[in-house]
């Protein structure tokens, strides 16, 4: 009894570190490719190039991780990240337009920045994982 | 929903951590089911049936009935 909720424990932590370990590598690469460029090789086609590989490369191994650990929760928690997903998306297009728009319109200074974008879904994603949780405490 | 799974938990002297070990899910899971908020799959419910030995009609009620 107790050994199949050790290996959902198990699993989770697994998935977890195996999560981590992919997010932590794709941040680096990102951070590689936007600073690397310019203080490291000088702007240099093919290592900028190589650099995006790597990049998506690692960004790949990043979708599949997640992938895994959500399929491997139980039904309350993937629906918990299942719902927060739908957010987090639904955020990205209405929000996503509407700062495009703002930013076509002249309403917003200078141009719209995808970071803000990710930054928003982001926030989003969190915030609703936190209010499944709560609402099914 | 309703169901019957704290009283068959409580008959079997289960805590909602071993109910949870049994059927392989989160305790907050088992706690969410009690209490209504959350109906189980049925893959779950069957797991349910089969670890109380009871028919699942038993353990799960439709409120509209």
């Amino acid at each position: 009894m107790n050994a199949e909720h050790t290996n959902l424990k198990d699993r989770v932590k697994k998935n977890t570190r195996n999560l981590a370990i992919w997010t932590f590598a794709w941040v680096i690469t990102v951070a590689l490719v936007s600073f690397g460029a310019k203080f490291l090789w000088d702007f240099n086609e093919t290592i900028s190039i190589a650099a995006i590989i790597l990049n998506l490369i690692t960004g790949i191994g990043l979708i599949l991780a997640n992938r895994r650990y959500i399929m491997e929760l139980d039904e309350l928690q993937r629906k918990i990240f299942m719902d927060a997903m739908a957010m987090a998306l639904g955020v990205a297009v209405v929000g996503g337009l509407a700062y495009s728009m703002m930013d076509i319109t002249n309403i917003i200074k200078g141009d719209a920045e995808i970071s803000i974008v990710v930054m928003m879904i982001g926030i989003t994603y969190m915030v609703s994982i936190i209010i499944g949780n709560f609402r099914y405490k | 929903m309703k169901n019957r799974l704290k009283v068959l938990r409580a008959e079997n002297n289960m805590t909602q951590a071993q109910l949870a070990d049994a059927a392989n899910v989160s305790r907050q899971t088992i706690n969410a089911i009690e209490k209504g908020k959350f109906d189980p799959s049925l893959p779950l419910a069957f797991k349910f049936s089969r670890l109380f030995n009871k028919p699942i009609e038993e353990i799960f009620q439709d409120e509209e009935e």
